[in-house]
C-alpha cells in the first residue's frame, strides 16, 4: 500500500469522524439559524435565549443521567418521579427550616437513594431488564411524593435554595430578566466533571465496554454488577439535582412535576447519537440533544404552533434522527 | 476412596477432583489436571466434552462445584478473572470477549488501565496505552491498520489476535487458549502457534484446547483429553500419534489406528 492512499484514507476517516462528533452541534446551529430568520426580534433576544437555558436545564440533568445508563444498554424509567420526589423533599425541609446547606444536599441524596435501590434491585434481584426495576421505582417514588405532600403543591423555599434555579448573571449588559443562568453552569459543571468521568477514568470506560459486550467485561475482571450500581446512582444523583433546580426556579415543591419527563431525557439522549443498544453515546451529543429539543419547542412557541403539534413534531424528529444515524452506520458498514 | 495424590511435583497450576454443575447438567466430573511451567499441554475432547468449562474454571470465571486448584502447590480459590489474573493467569476466550464498540488498545487493556490511581479509579492515560499496545503488538507480529480501530471493525482472525494480545500483555505464567486458531487463515494459525513456542520458551505454560491434530502435535509436549466431562486419557505428545488420540476424542482407546481413522472420515 503507498503512502498516498494510507492517507486519503486516513483523511477520510476523521472526515468522518469529525461530522460524527460535531455534525449534530450543525444541527443545532442551522435551527437556530431559521429560527432567527423566521423571528429575528424574538429567538434572538437575551431574554427569550435565557429562558430556553433555564427551561432545558432540568432535563439537560435528566439527560445526562441517562446518557450514562443508556449507555450500559439500559434505561432508567423513574427518573421523573426521582426529580419531583427530591423537589418535593427539598419544599418540605426548606419550609421546616432545615439549614440551607443541608436542605441543598436533600435533593441529591434522595437522587442517589433511589438510584442505589435501582442498581442494587437490578443486580441482586436480577431481573430480567432495568426496564421493570425502574418502571417499578417510578411509581414507588411518586407515590411517595404524593404521599408527603398529600398531593398538594408545597410552596416558599429559602432564597439560598432557590439560588441555583433562579439566579441569573446580568453582568450590567443584560436587561433584566435576561444573562447567564445560574442552571446553566450547574449544567456546564455537571457535563464537564460527566465528560471527564467517561472517557478519562477507568470506571468510565468499564461503563462502555459492558454496554459493548457485558460478557468481555467481565472476563477482563470488571466488577459489572458494582458499575451498573454507580451508573444508576449517578442517574439518581443528576434527577436529584434536577429536582433541586426545578424547585428553585418554580419556587415549589410540586408533586406532579415531571411526569413523562424521562420520556424527554430517553429522546434527548437518543437524538444525540447515543445507541439504544449501549455502547456509544457522548456527552456532547446528549446536550445537543437536549438543545434540539429545547429549541425546537422554543421555535414552535414564539410562532404560536399549538402545543399538540409540538408533540408531533417532537416525534418525528426522534424517528429522523435514529433513521439518519441508521443510515449513517449502514454508509459506513459499506466504507 | 481415592487416595490423596501427591501434589505433582513442579506443577504451575493443578486441579484436583474438579466437578462442575449447571443445575441437571454435569459439565465435568472428577478432573484432575495439570501444568507445569515452560509446557505446552494440548486439551482435546468432542464438541460439549468440557473443555472450555474446565479452562473457565482455571481462569476463575466460574468456581468449581467441588476440588480444589493449586498454584504453586498452594491451595486457593479465584473469586473472579481478576483474582486468576493477578497469579498470572491469562485466557484467550473461544468467542473471543471483546467489546466491538471499544479500540483495539483498549481492549488490550481493559480492567488493567494504565494511569494514575485515583481513590478506586485509574485516570486513563490513553497516549500511553495506544503506544504500549502498538509496541505489544509489533512484538506478536500482529498488523493492524491503527490501535484507534473498534474491534467490530476488525476481521474474525484479527479479533483473535487482539484477544491473543490481551493474554499476553502482562507477563503471564500461564496462558489458557480455547481453540485460538479456529477462525484463522493458515498463515495466521503459524504465528499463533510459533507465539505459543516462544512463551514456552519464556517459561510460560500454555493451554491449547483445539480441534486441529495439526495444532496439537505442532506445539504440546502432552495431550489430555476428555470425554463427557470425566478425563479420558493423556500421554507425552512423544509417546502416542494423531489417530490414538484423534480415538480419544471419540471415547475410544486402544482402537486399531486405521478404525478411528475411519470413524473420524
Ligand atoms: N453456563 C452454562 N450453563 C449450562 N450448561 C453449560 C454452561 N456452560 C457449559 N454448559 C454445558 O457443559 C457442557 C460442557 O460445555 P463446554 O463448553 O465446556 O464444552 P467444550 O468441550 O468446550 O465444547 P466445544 O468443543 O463445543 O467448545 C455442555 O454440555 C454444555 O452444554
Ligand atoms: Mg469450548
Amino acid at each position: 500500500m503507498t503512502n498516498s492512499t494510507d492517507q486519503s484514507e486516513a483523511s477520510g476517516f476523521n472526515m468522518a469522524k469529525f461530522l460524527e462528533t460535531y455534525g449534530i452541534l450543525i444541527v443545532v446551529l442551522v435551527m437556530m439559524l431559521v429560527l432567527a430568520a423566521i423571528r429575528p426580534d424574538v429567538f434572538l433576544s437575551a431574554q427569550n435565549l435565557t429562558n430556553i437555558l433555564k427551561q432545558n436545564a432540568s432535563l439537560a440533568l435528566l439527560a445526562l443521567g441517562m446518557l450514562v445508563v443508556i449507555i450500559t444498554a439500559g434505561i432508567d424509567l423513574s427518573v421523573g418521579s426521582t426529580m419531583a420526589l427530591s423537589m418535593v423533599t427539598i419544599a418540605i425541609a426548606s419550609r421546616a427550616g432545615v439549614p440551607w446547606p443541608l436542605v441543598l444536599l436533600i435533593g441529591p441524596a434522595v437522587g442517589l437513594a433511589v438510584g442505589w435501590v435501582n442498581g442494587v434491585g437490578l443486580t441482586w434481584l436480577r431481573l430480567p431488564h432495568p426496564f421493570i426495576m425502574t418502571l417499578g421505582t417510578l411509581n414507588i417514588a411518586r407515590g411517595l411524593t404524593f404521599l408527603v405532600t398529600d398531593g398538594a403543591p408545597v410552596s416558599g423555599l429559602q432564597p439560598e435554595v432557590r439560588y441555583l434555579g433562579q439566579a441569573y448573571y446580568d453582568f450590567g449588559i443584560f436587561a433584566p430578566p435576561a444573562g447567564l443562568p445560574a442552571s446553566l453552569i450547574v449544567v456546564a459543571a455537571c457535563a464537564i466533571a460527566l465528560w471527564f468521568f467517561l472517557t478519562r477514568t477507568s470506571m468510565g470506560r468499564h461503563i462502555y465496554a459492558i454496554g459493548g459486550n457485558p460478557h468481555a467485561a467481565r472476563v477482563s475482571g470488571i466488577n459489572v454488577d458494582g458499575v451498573l450500581v454507580v451508573v444508576y446512582m449517578i442517574c439518581g444523583f443528576f434527577a436529584g439535582l434536577a429536582g433541586l433546580l426545578l424547585a428553585g426556579r418554580t419556587d415549589s415543591g410540586f408533586p406532579n412535576a415531571g411526569i413523562g419527563i424521562e420520556l424527554d431525557a430517553i429522546a434527548a439522549v437518543i437524538i444525540g447519537g447515543a445507541s439504544f443498544f449501549g455502547g456509544r453515546g457522548t456527552v456532547l451529543g446528549v446536550l445537543a440533544g437536549v438543545l434540539i429539543m429545547g429549541i425546537l419547542r422554543n421555535g414552535l412557541n414564539i410562532n404560536n404552533v399549538s402545543a399538540f403539534w409540538q408533540q408531533i413534531l417532537i416525534g418525528l424528529v426522534i424517528i429522523i434522527a435514529v433513521y439518519i444515524d441508521v443510515l449513517r452506520r449502514r454508509a459506513s458498514l459499506r466504507h | 476412596m481415592e487416595p490423596v495424590r501427591d501434589s505433582s511435583p513442579g506443577a504451575l497450576l493443578e486441579a484436583r477432583g474438579i466437578s462442575k454443575y449447571f443445575g441437571a447438567i454435569t459439565a465435568l466430573h472428577n478432573v484432575n489436571f495439570h501444568v507445569a511451567p515452560g509446557e505446552v499441554l494440548g486439551v482435546v475432547g468432542d464438541n460439549g466434552a468440557g473443555k472450555s468449562t474446565l479452562m473457565k474454571i482455571l481462569s476463575g470465571l466460574f468456581a468449581p462445584s467441588e476440588g480444589q486448584l493449586l498454584f504453586n502447590g498452594e491451595p486457593v480459590r479465584f473469586s473472579g478473572p481478576k483474582e486468576a489474573q493477578r497469579r498470572g493467569i491469562e485466557m484467550v476466550y473461544q468467542d473471543f470477549a471483546l467489546a466491538g464498540n471499544l479500540p483495539i488498545y483498549e481492549n488490550i487493556y481493559l480492567g488493567r488501565e494504565p494511569g494514575r490511581k485515583l481513590g478506586p479509579l485509574t485516570l486513563v492515560d490513553h497516549a500511553k496505552a495506544r503506544r504500549m499496545a502498538g509496541e505489544h503488538l509489533d512484538r506478536l507480529h500482529i498488523h493492524v491498520k491503527s490501535v484507534d480501530q473498534n474491534a467490530e471493525d476488525l476481521s474474525g482472525g484479527q479479533r483473535q489476535a487482539v484477544a491473543i494480545a490481551r493474554a499476553t500483555a502482562f507477563d503471564a505464567k500461564l496462558v489458557i487458549m480455547d481453540e485460538p486458531t479456529a477462525a484463522l487463515a493458515i498463515k495466521e494459525v503459524g504465528k499463533v502457534l510459533d507465539l505459543i513456542k516462544s512463551l514456552k520458551q519464556h517459561g510460560v505454560a500454555v493451554i491449547i484446547i483445539s480441534h486441529r491434530m495439526d495444532d496439537i502435535f505442532y506445539c504440546c509436549d502432552r495431550v489430555m483429553a476428555l470425554y463427557q466431562g470425566s478425563n479420558f486419557a493423556e500421554a507425552p505428545l512423544d509417546a502416542t500419534h494423531r489417530n490414538e488420540v484423534i480415538g480419544w476424542i471419540m471415547g475410544t482407546k486402544g482402537h486399531e489406528e486405521a478404525l478411528a481413522h475411519d470413524q473420524l472420515h
